[in-house]
């Protein structure tokens, strides 16, 4: 029978979120001081995890318990057309290799022709697979995403998924709980992608390390699940392994009806225990940082790092202004992004423009952009693209609408995919070329060459960037003056 | 599963500046379009290492001197980014068998220690020590001593510090972990038992 699982803490102390799923989902400790952690749920692509089920078959093992494990395809896929084989014979094999895994385990795969596939952070919350109080890994960062329904995420290695599909389970250290409280109210034209960049830029791209961090405050209570995923997703990014979000009635909300929400009497006993995971009021976190939603504005990247960021309206810092351990990095960024000290990002010219990624490919993302967008048009030598983060994405933006909206505007408007975020297929930067990303990474070659260039920022702040040919101010582009309910 | 105990590393090192190093740069990701770790060697900083033309770019892994490094030194929060295990596996691939740094990113840290790869913390000045004694003399053997944490190198010695969790599962050649998860099927299935959303 299907009932709600008890999280209540009846001692005197009480227990973040964090310790009670991690309490509820140990194995026993393990002989090098780790705790063996069951995850309830996998999921997995085709990258990751091949290797992983060469490793199992090398080994004899079968899946221990494949009904856990859900599949989909979304790095290699190319967005233009979807006819099999793919140009592309080796991003063709990564697929086939997916599939005859799959079948030959038992796993569900979320293929192409199911039209449920896109990049598995999007797929999970769409699916309903992606529950509050669960633990979740799959082979990529990026999993954190599913921390914002108030689930433990991990992203993980090929060896671990090997674990994983023979196990259930997986060796893992406990994390600190640090509580980011973001307090006040955002201003016009600044979304939950200005909210992670500006953290990470306070914090450090490794001031995470070792921590599982906890968003609070008004600004996430008042975030609607996608604006939470958006923040939980780029966690890593800060270093983080796992970020979330304490589960409330919009993430109930979110969840019911979907194909593998619990229904019925399930449902309500699901909701119960959903309630109590949720970090009690008086527990202790083992850090606390403060923030306050009028300082954040518009951010952008402006180097080699998501730290290396500053608001639309600063200029790009110079090795003499920032601390000593600094001045190596902020030489390299500045060389590589050809920019020079003390220039005003704003003006930068751009020559490609992505909306789309586990970040930023969902619904409300290009809901958001096409309001912005409606009337406008992309600047003459700007290549623009829109990427729906999946085939579900896909349609409800074609039911509305959307896509028109952004064609009209001189947008393609592609299949579901990772797509430009990290161009494993033919999506890619062209020698330099600078890109305005709504995606995570702005690393050195990450959108697929070896010298092109990435900005990261918001998909309003992609749009406008797109009107313009360079870096802008959607607040001026698009006269905004009120905050948006995303 | 009996696997090696890795108590000491010895060998030649290289030393490869920067801090913040991601898992891109230790692997682009066009190269990840495989379905096995083969080969994977090749690959090791590619970008930064060749030219668009294949021709070779000025770095240290390009440096006769220090063809025969299997001891890789370099600098803070070395593996950030991205989750892939092609990254460690590139770098055992092309020949390394310990790491020193100054820090590491979470999730690259343990990917190196299920492959065996001991991770040594040291500082900054340390770091410069060794990677000195290195350029001195390429032929320099270092010491990697995973149970005492200490790095020897030439006539000098430094501390460093290697995780609890990795030293301990090097040590006693426990750093695959599937032997150990294994053993304990019943207990996972009780608690198993107890998470309703586990039910088929």
């Amino acid at each position: 029978m299907f009932c709600g699982l008890n999280f209540k803490t009846s001692n005197a102390m009480g227990k973040s979120l964090f310790e009670k799923v991690w309490d509820a989902h140990t194995v026993r400790s393990l002989s090098n001081g780790q705790t063996q952690l069951l995850i309830g749920t996998h999921l997995i692509h085709e990258v990751t995890s091949p290797q992983a089920f060469g490793m199992l078959r090398d080994l004899g093992l079968k899946v221990a318990y494949p009904h856990r494990t859900f599949a989909t395809v979304d790095h290699i896929v190319p967005t233009d057309q979807r006819i099999e084989p793919f140009a592309d014979p080796l991003a063709d094999a990564m697929i086939k290799e997916l599939r005859k895994n799959c079948e030959e385990f038992g796993v569900t795969f979320f293929d192409i022709p199911s039209g449920k596939q896109g990049i598995v952070h999007v797929v999970g919350p769409e699916q309903g697979i992606t529950q509050p109080g669960t633990t979740i890994a799959c082979g990529d960062s990026h999993t954190s995403t599913h921390g914002a329904f108030g689930a433990i995420a991990f992203g993980i290695g090929t060896t671990q998924i090997r674990d994983l599909l023979a196990t259930q389970t997986m060796a893992l250290t406990k994390l600190k709980v640090r509580q980011i409280k973001v307090n006040g109210k955002l201003g016009p034209g600044v979304y939950a992608k200005d909210v992670i960049l500006h953290i990470i830029r306070q914090l450090g791209v490794n001031g995470g390390t070792g921590y599982a961090y906890e968003y609070a405050g008004e600004v996430f209570e008042n975030f609607s699940m996608e604006e939470r995923m958006t923040v939980c997703n780029m966690s890593i990014e800060g270093g983080a392994r796992v970020g979330y979000v304490n589960p409330d009635e919009k993430t109930f909300a979110y969840l019911k009806g979907r194909p593998y929400s619990p229904q019925g009497a399930a449902w309500d006993a699901a909701v119960e225990s959903w309630k109590a995971v949720a970090s009690d009021p008086d527990c202790q976190y083992d850090d606390v940082v403060e923030i306050d939603a009028a300082d954040i504005a518009p951010t952008v990247t402006w180097g080699i790092n998501p730290a290396q960021a500053i608001t639309v309206q600063e200029s790009v810092p110079s090795v003499d202004q920032v601390p000593e351990d600094e001045k190596a990095i902020t030489a390299e960024a500045l060389e590589y992004m050809k920019l020079a000290p003390g220039q005003p990002i704003k003006g930068t010219k751009v020559d490609v423009c992505f909306i789309g990624s586990c970040t930023n490919g969902r619904l409300s993302d290009f809901e958001e952009a096409a309001k912005h967008l409606a009337g406008h048009q992309v600047a003459p030598g700007v290549k623009a693209i829109a990427v729906p983060g999946s085939q579900v994405v896909d349609a409800i933006c074609k039911e509305k609408g959307i896509d028109q909206v952004f064609r009209a505007a001189g947008f393609e408007w592609r299949e579901a995919g990772c797509s430009m975020c990290l161009a494993m297929n033919p999506d890619k930067l062209i020698g330099d070329q600078l890109s305005a990303s709504s995606s995570n990474r702005n690393f050195k070659g990450r959108q697929g060459s070896p010298t092109g260039r990435t900005v990261l920022m918001s998909p309003v702040m992609v749009a406008a960037a797109a009107i313009k040919g360079v870096i802008s101010d959607s607040r001026e582009v698009f006269d905004i003056k009120e905050t948006a309910d995303v | 599963m009996s696997l090696q105990k890795i108590t000491e590393v010895k060998g030649q090192g290289i030393y490869v500046p920067g801090d913040e190093i991601d898992t891109d740069r230790i692997i682009p990701a066009r190269f990840m379009k495989c379905v096995t770790f083969d080969g994977l060697g090749e690959y090791l900083f590619y970008d930064v290492r060749k030219n668009e033309d294949g021709s070779d770019k000025q770095h240290p892994l390009n440096d006769e001197r220090f063809k025969s490094a299997s001891i890789l030194l370099t600098g803070a929060n070395f593996g950030c980014g991205s989750s892939r295990e092609h990254a460690p596996q590139a770098i055992y691939r092309y020949g390394f068998r310990g790491i020193v740094a100054e820090s590491y990113a979470e999730i690259f840290f343990g990917n190196c220690t299920t492959l065996g790869i001991p991770c040594f913390v040291v500082t900054k000045d340390d770091i410069k020590s060794i990677a000195d004694a290195v350029e001195a003399d390429p032929s320099v053997e270092i010491e990697l001593d995973v149970a005492n944490e200490r790095i020897r190198f030439g006539e000098q010695s430094v501390t460093a510090v290697v995780r609890d969790t990795a030293r301990k599962a090097l040590i006693a050649g426990r750093w695959d972990m599937i032997g150990e998860l294994r053993e304990a099927a019943d207990t996972v299935s009780e608690v198993v038992g107890k998470l309703p959303y586990m039910s088929k």
